[in-house]
């Protein structure tokens, strides 16, 4: 097959590669240049900045598919998956995959990155007392926010599917899941503000006062308890993805199951632990597998509420501050595949939940 | 008769709570909105639940006291005598009112009695402070002005769009013909690209931000809004690969056969056909990651950094948080600002959305 293509147009195939990749490479970075250094008006720039990166994302594929065209049939078929694939698999690799292999190998190394210091960074992790606290504060994060966010979710979407105004309640329920947590730092903030004396312009301090209660510092003093109450912050946003997947599970109950045990006399407990709780349990798998992961990952909501101050920090924070303040790249790193670590477990539900689902 | 009078008591109890669970989730960002359009001074005094009908004391007149009174005696008012700090917190009289300092230093004092009260003092000028760059006033709780100059959050407004536009459609353009690719073609290594693009779901983004922060710095994308794009498309690309292809891998064989037969190319098919077919798919998926992008501070934080040019907005509140911590009026109506575009979307495409986040996780 191949020794049938005439030579002269199998070099032509490669000139044309060659110049359509050479081509790309100058028309882009010469665009990415001149808007870099360029000093329009801001709105022109961010149309104009808008415009490119969208038109130029097409135009590579547009431009590669072109050039594979020219090839014979079976060079095209075997070469143009690639063209398909190819960016994302080249961003993943670059953005993703080498990045992990490259902390791996830093979070064996000092603070400088220059000397190999085995496992050592490890075994400060275990043992430094900042360090400590961030993984036992995450450990907390896990324990009660996931855990509240999942039965709240349940809760929620149970009695929604039984009340008079369900999509209004869901979308209220919801909303939170729109603002980012920097606002909702804000937001909390001012229910959790302090102020020493009677008026109290945070909501729950005048709640406590209106009871004859005493107000409190509450993301500060009261130590470790006060990060239970930046987890409620994590609980009011995330509740509302929860609660939709499992409204959306439920609906698929079959009907008649539940009136067969309605029926038999068992009662909404009772048929609530026996037939939904069963019939929905892979959703629960993986509503609470997003969950979990994305509670490992918390970092916004610490750093606005409290900045990691008063015993609050945790993973994400602390390797935040080893990385960009005390500028220890060897914690840094181990920090973070710490995390990774942690995480494992749940990749491989998740492959598996992945294959039991018949993809692949 | 009994069953359907106790049917309809559950349901009540039941719209009950959740109305009441509602309420609960309701009230921070209300207080927010409310806060927001308070003055300055009114925020520091008063919980902006006082907007609302309430019990309060209000003031009935005021009695200057001779400006030469010492504060370290007992003073007079109206024939009885009080010490100062029993001023300052509010003393009850014999005939019921209340006296308290208006200004300790003018020697003014405030006659209340307890009344129903509103407190409807709204105002744009925290907006007005937050959107311009210019130098506006403030009323201050002791009555005197201080100036202070804007936060100018519509040029952050603005770099956020830019950020946000292209790293929600150039995740999902790539990782649309990639999970084409998955779905209907086939290649070496397909499967096990798969299996890592799943493996990528759960792997913490900080993990990747280190080495790719080196690049950016060997490469000169730092503060660059195309490498805010690149970081937001990597991050986003296995979610989104991963939703595209369970969409596309479900659409029927004999579609793309017979465009075979009439001679389409792969690339014609997936423009003329793939694409126009996952627009339910990609709508829902772009509200998500549109919101993801819109909402996120760690990528900002790391990639741009110090960068004041191209600062988003979830930065610049970081930032008055921080710097501003006590000038709430600000606060409140920044984060607001910053709310308006993705609750806009939310609640205009909410719909599309619910669908979306279904798609791929619901099949247990």
């Amino acid at each position: 097959m191949l020794a049938s293509t005439p030579k002269t147009s199998k070099s032509r195939n490669v000139a044309v590669t060659l110049a359509v990749v050479l081509v790309n490479a100058i028309l882009h970075s010469s665009i990415y240049l001149f808007l870099r250094d360029t000093n329009l008006p801001s709105v022109l720039y961010a149309l104009l900045a808008i415009i490119w990166g969208v038109l130029g994302v097409y135009s590579i594929y547009w431009s590669f598919n072109w050039a594979v065209e020219q090839y014979p049939d079976i060079w095209k078929r075997r070469i143009q998956p690639f063209i398909f694939v190819g960016p994302a698999a080249l961003l993943l690799g670059w953005l993703l995959l080498i990045p992990t292999l490259r902390t791996f190998y830093m979070s064996l190394m000092d603070a400088g990155t220059e000397n190999f210091v085995g496992l050592s960074n490890y075994a400060a992790v275990f043992t430094n007392r900042l360090l400590l606290t961030a993984l036992r504060n995450n450990l907390m994060w896990v324990v009660f926010g996931a855990t509240a966010c999942i039965c709240l979710g349940l809760l929620i979407a149970v009695l929604a599917d039984r009340s008079s105004f369900e999509k209004l309640a869901k979308g209220i329920i919801f909303m939170p899941m729109a603002i980012s947590f920097v606002a909702a730092g804000v937001i909390w903030k001012f229910i959790y503000f302090y102020k020493p004396g009677d008026e109290q312009i945070g909501l729950l301090n005048a709640i406590v006062v209106a009871f004859g209660g005493e107000a409190q510092a509450f993301t500060s003093m009261l130590q470790p308890w006060n990060n239970l109450f930046l987890v409620a912050i994590l609980i009011w946003m995330q509740t509302g993805f929860a609660m939709v997947l499992f409204s959306a599970a439920l609906k698929g109950v079959p009907e008649d199951m539940l009136e067969a045990a309605r029926i038999d006399g068992a009662g909404e407990i009772r048929i609530f632990r026996s037939i939904i709780i069963p019939a929905i349990s892979g959703t629960i798998l993986s509503v609470s597998t997003t969950i979990v992961v994305f509670t490992l990952k918390i970092f916004d909501v610490v750093m606005v509420m409290t900045g990691g101050q008063y015993d609050t920090e945790v993973v994400a924070t602390q390797f935040y501050r080893q990385f960009f303040m005390y500028r220890n790249a060897g914690y840094g790193s181990t920090l973070a595949i710490v995390l990774l670590i942690a995480v494992i477990p749940v990749i491989i539900i998740n492959l598996r939940q992945f294959r039991k689902q018949g993809g692949f | 008769m009994k069953r359907t009078r106790k049917k309809t008591m559950s349901k009540t109890i039941v719209n009950v709570i959740l109305a009441f669970i509602c309420f609960i989730w309701l009230i921070p960002t209300a207080g927010l909105l409310v806060s927001s359009f308070r003055p300055a001074v009114d925020i520091l005094q008063t919980g902006w639940w006082t907007v609302f009908p309430h019990r309060d004391y209000v003031t009935q007149s005021t009695i200057a006291l001779p400006k030469e009174t010492d504060l370290r005696q007992p003073i007079e008012v109206n024939g009885e005598v009080f010490n100062d700090d029993q001023l300052r917190s509010g003393v009850t009289a014999q005939d019921g009112s209340r006296l308290i300092w208006e200004n300790r230093r003018a020697r003014t004092i405030q006659v209340q009695q307890p009344d129903w009260k509103v407190n409807t003092n709204f105002t744009l000028e925290n907006y007005n402070g937050v959107l311009t760059g210019k130098n506006f006033e403030i009323m201050q709780a002791d009555g005197t002005l201080r100036s202070q100059k804007g936060e100018g959050l519509s040029k952050a407004f603005l770099n956020t769009m830019v950020v946000t536009i292209p790293s929600t459609i150039i995740p999902i353009l790539i990782a649309t013909f990639a999970a084409y690719a998955f779905a209907w073609l086939r290649f070496p290594l397909r499967r096990s690209m798969f299996v890592a693009v799943i493996m990528m779901l759960v792997v913490p983004l900080q993990v990747a931000l280190i080495p790719i922060l080196k690049d950016y710095t060997a490469l000169g994308l730092n503060g660059s809004y195309l490498g805010i794009w690149i970081a937001h498309t990597g991050f986003g690309l296995p979610l989104t690969i991963y939703f595209m292809y369970t969409f596309i891998s479900q659409l029927p064989k004999d579609l793309f056969e017979s465009a075979f037969m009439d001679g389409a190319s792969n690339f014609t098919i997936f423009t003329r056909l793939i694409l126009p077919l996952s627009v339910p798919a990609i709508a829902s998926i772009g509200i998500f990651q549109f919101l993801w992008v819109w909402n996120d501070y760690l990528v900002s934080l790391v990639f741009i950094g110090s960068q004041p040019d191209v600062q988003v907005m979830s930065m610049r509140i970081a930032a008055m948080v921080g710097s501003k911590g006590s000038d709430w009026h600000l606060l409140t109506a920044a984060a607001f600002v910053s709310m308006l575009m993705p609750l806009t979307v939310f609640f205009a495409l909410q719909k599309y959305f619910v669908r979306g986040l279904l798609g791929g996780s619901v099949k247990g």
